[in-house]
């Protein structure tokens, strides 16, 4: 059973957003960096914001990932969720790409095991519409 | 305080009944605006047909095109809209009326908000805030308060902030409501022990750490100083007014939380901070009272750092040291009750109170009130805030 249901919401992302997505449905975490100056962006955008070239290039997240921060939601704020609660989000973050953080859940933290800086390892979840969502579990 | 001529002042504050959203049920969100509005003209003894201007913000669903008609506008003149959701534009609505005032492009400019959450929807509940939201939705990070919380949470991790510290910001409000008969919370006493006691939403913030869903409509005219001479009231200055966002925040804490590290746990206001008293030629130590954007308790603390009344880190001791009560604290805050006690009219109610302290007005009056500094919505893009004095 996925960590939360798979009748989330998931808004249409933009065309510029649409290639993260795709990589996903491979089971792919990719996230966009420039093909002049390296630097990675998070979510996507159509220039860079250090350089501001068009040049756009994915790049595979990299293996290493911390907590940055974390709640438990105790309150059910979309009715998908009543019978999930109380269930975390975290910000997922990557020390070798400065700059991108990922919004995403913990897939097997109790509310006492979770805590900021704490480390994780990518677990793919099956996610709404056939996507595969980017989701983590605690490195013990 | 003497100030050209040809800068902005608030002449006319208007408001509707504030209820619980959902309490106004007999007359319809457009009606509570126009209401808001002719208070607020009527305050000023400006006939509503001499406005000439209208801005608000949060996508306000009140449009120039209706009330111009309704109020009986002669010559419609200016009328703009802030980007963004939540209250992050508050000010800056404000900041839109003195540009128009102060350029000519305008005489009078109602700056409002009206909102009925019982008819149109709550804020509090999922909606798609941005185009983001691909990244935030599937992974169940659907309403502010979760996403305040991840700032929250952050904050008491760089700072030791505490749950007790965030309460104090709920308790300073609440007793400032107690003493407003206008606020939604007025009579519904709270302490420490109700706070602590009350339901988790989003770990760390409870209950009583998020502000309240509403009914009500908010308005003040804004006009130069040389008008205002032929009108009834004593002007309030408009110091500073402006928006800002800081390098690298985009939708930040609305979509996907890639703020940068170094200001995640913050509101997005220092930078802004640090130019809107530049313009107003004033410091934080001479700001007298302040009404500070309470979406969350938390956003409070943030806002104490980022406008310079303590020092980064240091919001949640400055709260709990008691520097937030009316009347002794060193910056009571919030005076009518706030977002979290007063009502939730995206802050719009809080630049009412800003004037009415200025005044001499409030129900927990600050002696000798000159200067009152204003917060919109932080951690949003833009956010903004208002200096006002007399």
């Amino acid at each position: 059973m996925p960590y939360l249901p798979d009748t989330l919401p998931f808004p249409a992302p933009d065309m510029d957003a649409a290639e993260f997505w795709a990589h996903c449905r491979e089971r792919r975490l990719m996230f966009q960096a420039c093909g002049d100056c390296g630097t990675a962006q998070h979510p996507p955008l159509p220039v860079c914001p250090a350089c501001q070239s068009t040049n756009r290039v994915w790049v595979p997240a990299p293996a290493e990932a911390r907590v940055f921060s974390y709640t438990f939601a105790h309150h059910a704020s979309h009715p998908a969720v009543r019978d999930r609660l109380p269930y975390n989000v975290a910000v997922i973050a990557f020390p070798a790409l400065p700059g991108v953080k990922l919004i995403s859940n913990v897939i097997d933290a109790a509310p006492s095991a979770l805590a900021v800086g704490a480390d994780v390892e990518l677990a793919w979840d099956a996610g709404p519409d056939g996507l595969w969502l980017p989701r983590f579990r605690l490195l013990t | 305080m003497t100030a050209s001529r040809d800068r902005a002042v608030i002449v006319g504050i208007g408001e509707s009944p504030y209820a619980r959203w959902g309490g106004i049920a007999d007359r319809s969100q457009f009606a509570l605006a126009c209401e808001a509005i002719l208070n607020a003209a009527a305050d000023a003894g400006l006939p509503p047909s001499a406005i000439d201007g209208f801005a608000s913000y949060s996508d306000d669903a009140n449009d120039p095109a209706r009330l111009m008609v309704a109020l009986g506008i002669d010559q419609l003149r200016f009328a703009s809209m802030v980007w963004g959701g939540g209250g992050g534009g508050s000010c800056g609505a404000l900041a839109h009326a003195a540009a128009a005032v102060e350029s000519g492009q305008a005489t009078a400019v109602a700056v409002f908000r009206g909102l009925c959450q019982g008819q149109s929807f709550r804020f509090g509940q999922y909606h798609a805030w941005s185009p983001d939201a691909a990244f935030t939705a599937p992974f169940g990070l659907f309403a502010p308060a979760q996403m305040f919380a991840l700032l929250a949470r952050r904050h008491m991790h760089l700072h030791g902030t505490t749950s007790e510290q965030f309460a104090e910001v709920a308790l300073v409000c609440r007793d400032n409501a107690r003493r407003n008969p206008r606020a939604v919370m007025h009579g519904r006493p709270l302490s420490l022990e109700d706070h602590q006691a009350s339901r988790m939403i989003a770990d760390p913030l409870r209950l009583f750490d998020c502000c309240l869903e509403s009914d009500g409509a908010a308005a003040v005219i804004v006009t130069t100083a040389e008008r205002a001479r032929d009108l009834k009231t004593r002007p309030v200055h408009v110091l500073a007014a402006r928006q800002g966002s800081s390098k690298g925040w985009g939708s930040g804490m609305l979509g996907g939380h890639n703020m940068p590290d170094e200001i995640y746990a913050t509101g997005n206001a220092r930078v802004m901070a640090g130019e809107l008293y530049g313009r107003a030629g004033v410091t934080p130590e001479e700001i007298d009272v302040a009404q500070l954007y309470d979406a969350f308790t938390a956003t409070v603390i943030f806002s104490l750092e980022d406008f310079g009344f303590c020092g980064v880190g240091e919001g949640g001791p400055f709260a709990a040291d008691g520097n937030l009560r009316w009347p002794d604290g060193r910056l009571p805050v919030n005076t009518a009750g706030g977002n979290l006690s007063e009502a939730y009219i995206h802050g719009f109610n809080l630049v009412v109170e800003g004037v009415r302290q200025l005044r001499g007005q409030s129900t927990s009056q600050v002696a000798d009130a000159r200067l009152c500094l204003v917060s919109g919505g932080g951690s949003v893009t833009p956010t903004s805030a208002a200096i006002l004095g007399v």
